[in-house]
């Protein structure tokens, strides 16, 4: 299919001063067992092209699954037109500089055979048919989806950027209900995803999660409520990726913070004039937007744009340095970034997004984070998120909750929440885990964008300990 | 493209093996986008897209595929033959499925909606015009929306429409915006430039210095679009049977009898209300309408297919999620003009934000207010109000807490555009409630 497209790429004719071909081809297999019975196994393809061109101070694009001769053609001549006929009313700099990159990148687990459905099965069923422990164990399922990607760019100055992926999601959960209360516990609330092939699913620790969820859902339903009150609060990987992720990553991209995005994903508190100067967090805090890792969900070597991807410091103890920000958005704000221009889909557009966004890790291992914290608490795995529009004030749940008295773990609790302002809440950062903590998560659907785009991005993290949270439970 | 999709359909029917049943569903768009920042274009384009997906089914085996596809016969019939393939080759591996429906009734049908909309260039050019010297920030989607439904026993249901819509918000500063929409079926310059002075208007009120409320309880009005914020959670598995036989439905408890909502409260699935298709993705036809609340007490559940299997119950035009697509809220006592007036002192809710549940068992919802959210006394608006943080239960805000409920309900077209162009909607009321929590 690659040298098809290049061959046809070779046939189209513009007169624009930048157009690009992006073709993205998609397969994916999808197996999922609930309550011992296999759901219909699912397969997609999902295949493309998006035509872009920038030209006398316009930008326009078109999106096809005709991947004819004729079809592109006709994609592009449509990108030109809006390009030139928007130009006058457009945000886009006229003197923008494009890139022509080339270059290549495999992700780990390619060369690997794709699992067959009845490997898959065989895998999902076990972890099923072992959560059905207890006559109070309501609901349980477990689920794999595999998916494979190939991506080239095509530019008209003899760019080409090829990349292929593999990418496994493994999921599970299991719901307990008893006497009117109901509670879940999952596989990382979804956040188990990266790239490469079956080593993925010994990582995510699949094999054996039935029963383990089951017994910890039985122990929620029958746990008091969170208490109210301030607490320290220690975050364990599952909790710092979305922790990350609301009030780190998208207050820091910086299409936000050039207003794109406020009819809908919002704005952000983080202005230009704070680059450089502004308290983010302690001196603990260390954040790179690092698409170099290979295993992490969202690594690359080129963006969508075909700008080259590489590690990058963004708050340095504590500082922000750099926003989030792809090459376009760097040429409209007059400020350094990173390369992240990304779309979801070969039929929408590519704007600024998270890609891997990591903490990185500290020196203190895991009991010395419990031993130090005297009233405090422990959360785990994502289970309720909301931050307002300009990414400051929010309020998070999970799924675990366990309070650490005089420096031990003690009693489990159910319904954690805590909620928080971002401009102020990674100033009580007090300690960072060392890499034994550390964990490499994600989400496969950070959505954002007009249209909308649901996208990969990779969070890794550190268990983390913040000071005076305040935490609160549910009603009873 | 309906002759197009019923040729699609022959050619799958054509290339079956004796004992093979399929149930397919298609769905093409082709839409012109453009995005707006600072009163200029950000990012303009169109997007092609055909996709299909097919049920394979061989007695009680069954397996999915979907792909998308060029829009030309000939590649796409090869395209439907290696999908079908696919499918064999790995389908009698596959276990049974017990849980295995689809509709045997023959219940086609055709609904056409054409429109002469407007080139997208005469519209950006109108919306840039009518916006002229403001921060005007927002998407215009424009085009045809095509869905599609088709069995091996013949049954073909097609739905097909061409709409807009504009949505966009007018900035003061920082995070105080008007929000607006103009969708319909035919572009009209003279209604959107009367759209955008209305909220031109609406934006002076953000001009005074804003309020800062401290946390505590306080009497709101919620306008139709702050109220489609809260029910949407309710969406999120309310009322899906599968949820509430497996005991995690945020109305579980309403279901079991132990809370009740108010009794000004009514909820249908009314399909002919909305733009949705009235057939869901197993060719079932969804009924006319179907009660989901009445008078505070619980109605219907949406029944899917599957869920009707496992447990015995009759499906009702419901699609895997289980939640309404076309949901109406009864209307109340309360006219429009008098809203303000009726909530004297407290704070009008223009528009929620990023709502999620804070506790899913007792409906409790934490959320934003954002936009136009004023700071109202003696039925005036004294000030926009600073972002607060509402955490309050849907048992509370639409039961006891209830006060009224505005006379005319609103339909509103839901604008998401994740993969697809939404074709959802909502016609709910303003609702005036007292003792609304705000916690941050």
């Amino acid at each position: 299919m690659l040298e098809t497209m290049r061959q046809r790429f070779s046939e189209l004719r513009s007169d624009a001063a930048f157009w690009s071909l992006r073709f993205v081809d998609e397969r994916s297999r999808h197996m999922l067992v609930r309550q011992d019975v296999a759901e219909p196994a699912s397969v997609s393809r999902d295949c493309g092209a998006m035509l872009s061109v920038y030209d006398r101070g316009g930008y326009g694009y078109a999106a096809t699954a005709d991947l004819s001769v004729d079809g592109l053609q006709s994609a592009l001549d449509r990108a030109t037109g809006w390009a030139r006929t928007t130009a006058r009313h457009s945000v886009i700099p006229p003197n923008l500089e494009v890139a022509h990159a080339s270059g290549r990148r495999v992700s780990p687990g390619v060369s690997e055979s794709q699992p067959s459905f009845g490997e898959l099965l065989e895998i999902v069923e076990a972890e099923s048919a072992s959560a059905r422990i207890d006559p109070r164990i309501v609901d349980w399922q477990a689920s794999i989806e595999v998916l494979e990607a190939e991506h080239l760019l095509l530019t008209n100055g003899g760019g080409e950027v090829h990349q292929k992926f593999r990418f496994l999601v493994p999921d599970a959960s299991v719901t307990a209900h008893d006497d009117g209360e109901t509670q879940s516990r999952s596989l990382s609330g979804r956040g188990f995803c990266r790239q490469g092939g079956r080593k993925v699913l010994n990582d995510a620790r699949l094999v054996g999660a039935g029963r383990r969820l089951a017994e910890e859902a039985l122990m929620l339903v029958a746990a008091p409520n969170c208490p109210t009150g301030t607490r320290d609060l220690l975050l364990m990987p599952d909790q710092m990726m979305l922790q990350i992720h609301e009030s780190i990553g998208h207050p820091i991209e910086l299409d936000r913070i050039l207003g794109d995005e406020r009819n809908y994903a919002g704005t952000s508190f983080v202005t230009l004039d704070m680059l450089g100067t502004y308290r983010y967090g302690s001196e603990l805090l260390n954040v790179s937007f690092d698409p170099t890792r290979d295993e992490e969900y969202a690594s690359y070597a080129f963006d969508d744009e075909g700008t080259a991807a590489k590690k990058t410091l963004l708050i340095d103890r504590g500082i922000l340095m750099r926003p989030l920000g792809g090459s376009l958005s760097q040429q409209r704000a007059g400020t350094p970034g990173v390369a992240n221009t990304r779309a979801c889909s070969w039929s929408r557009p590519p704007i600024d997004r998270m890609a891997n966004l990591n903490v990185e890790p500290g020196n203190s291992s895991l009991d010395e984070m419990i031993a130090a914290t005297e009233h405090g608490i422990l959360m785990r795995t994502n289970l309720s998120w909301s931050i307002d529009d300009s990414r400051n004030k929010f309020q998070f749940g999970c799924e675990w909750g366990q309070l650490i008295d005089n420096g031990k773990l003690t009693t489990v609790v159910k319904n954690p929440n805590y909620r928080g302002v971002s401009a102020t809440f990674w100033r009580s950062l007090e300690m960072v885990g060392n890499t034994a903590t550390f964990e490499m998560l994600g989400t496969p659907t950070c959505g954002k964008g007009e249209p909308n785009q649901a996208i990969r991005v990779g969070h890794a993290a550190p268990a983390c300990v913040f000071g005076d949270v305040a935490v609160f439970g549910g009603e009873e | 493209m309906e002759a197009y999709f019923h040729d699609l359909a022959a050619a799958i029917d054509g290339a079956l093996e004796p004992g093979e049943v399929t149930i397919a569903s298609f769905n093409a768009e082709s839409t012109d986008y453009v995005r707006f920042n600072q009163g200029r274009v950000r990012q303009p384009g169109t997007v092609t897209q055909v996709a299909i997906s097919i049920d394979l089914i061989r007695g009680k085996r069954h397996a999915l595929s979907s792909a998308t596809l060029a829009g030309r016969l000939a590649d796409d019939v090869a395209t439907l033959r290696w999908m079908l393939n696919d499918l064999r080759a790995f389908l009698g591996a596959m276990p049974e499925d017990p849980y295995l429906q689809y509709s045997n009734e023959v219940c086609s049908s055709s609904q056409r909606r054409p429109s002469p909309l407007v080139p997208a260039e005469h519209a950006v050019d109108s919306i840039i015009a009518a916006a002229s010297g403001l921060d005007m920030v927002g998407i215009y989607a424009a085009g045809k929306i095509c869905r599609g439904f088709a069995n091996s026993m013949g049954q073909r249901n097609w739905h097909e429409v061409d709409n807009f819509n504009f949505e966009w918000s007018l900035y003061h500063q920082r995070d105080k915006a008007v929000k607006s929409a103009y969708a319909g079926f035919e572009w009209n310059d003279a209604e959107l430039k009367a759209r955008m002075q209305s909220a031109r208007d609406h934006l002076e009120h953000l001009k005074t210095p804003p309020r800062t409320l401290d946390p505590g309880h306080y009497s709101a009005f919620f306008a139709p679009a702050a109220m489609q914020e809260l029910l949407d959670m309710m969406r999120w598995g309310g009322f899906s049977e599968k949820q509430k036989q497996v005991k995690q439905s945020p109305l579980q408890k309403f279901y079991d009898g132990q809370l009740a909502l108010n009794e000004m409260v009514t909820m249908t699935e009314y399909p002919a209300g909305g733009v949705a298709p009235t057939f869901q993705s197993e060719g079932y036809l969804k009924p006319d309408v179907l009660p989901l609340i009445e008078a505070g007490r619980p109605a219907s559940t949406m029944v899917s297919p599957r869920t009707a299997q496992e447990y015995a119950l009759a499906a009702n035009g419901a699609d895997s999620d289980e939640s309404p697509d076309s949901v109406e809220m009864a209307g109340g006592a309360l006219a429009e003009s008098d809203a303000m007036a009726a909530l004297d002192t407290g704070i009008y809710h223009g528009n929620h934000w990023y709502c999620n549940f804070s506790h899913r068992m007792n409906c409790r919802v934490t959320g934003m207010t954002r936009f136009a959210s004023f700071w109202v006394e003696h039925g005036k608006i004294v000030a926009p109000l600073n972002v607060m943080r509402f955490d309050d239960s849907l048992f509370r805000v639409l039961g006891d807490n209830l006060e009224a409920l505005t006379s005319t309900p609103e339909l509103m077209i839901d604008n998401h555009t994740y993969d697809w162009r939404s074709t959802s909607s909502a016609r709910l009321p303003g609702a005036l409630v007292r003792d609304f929590a705000l916690t941050l």
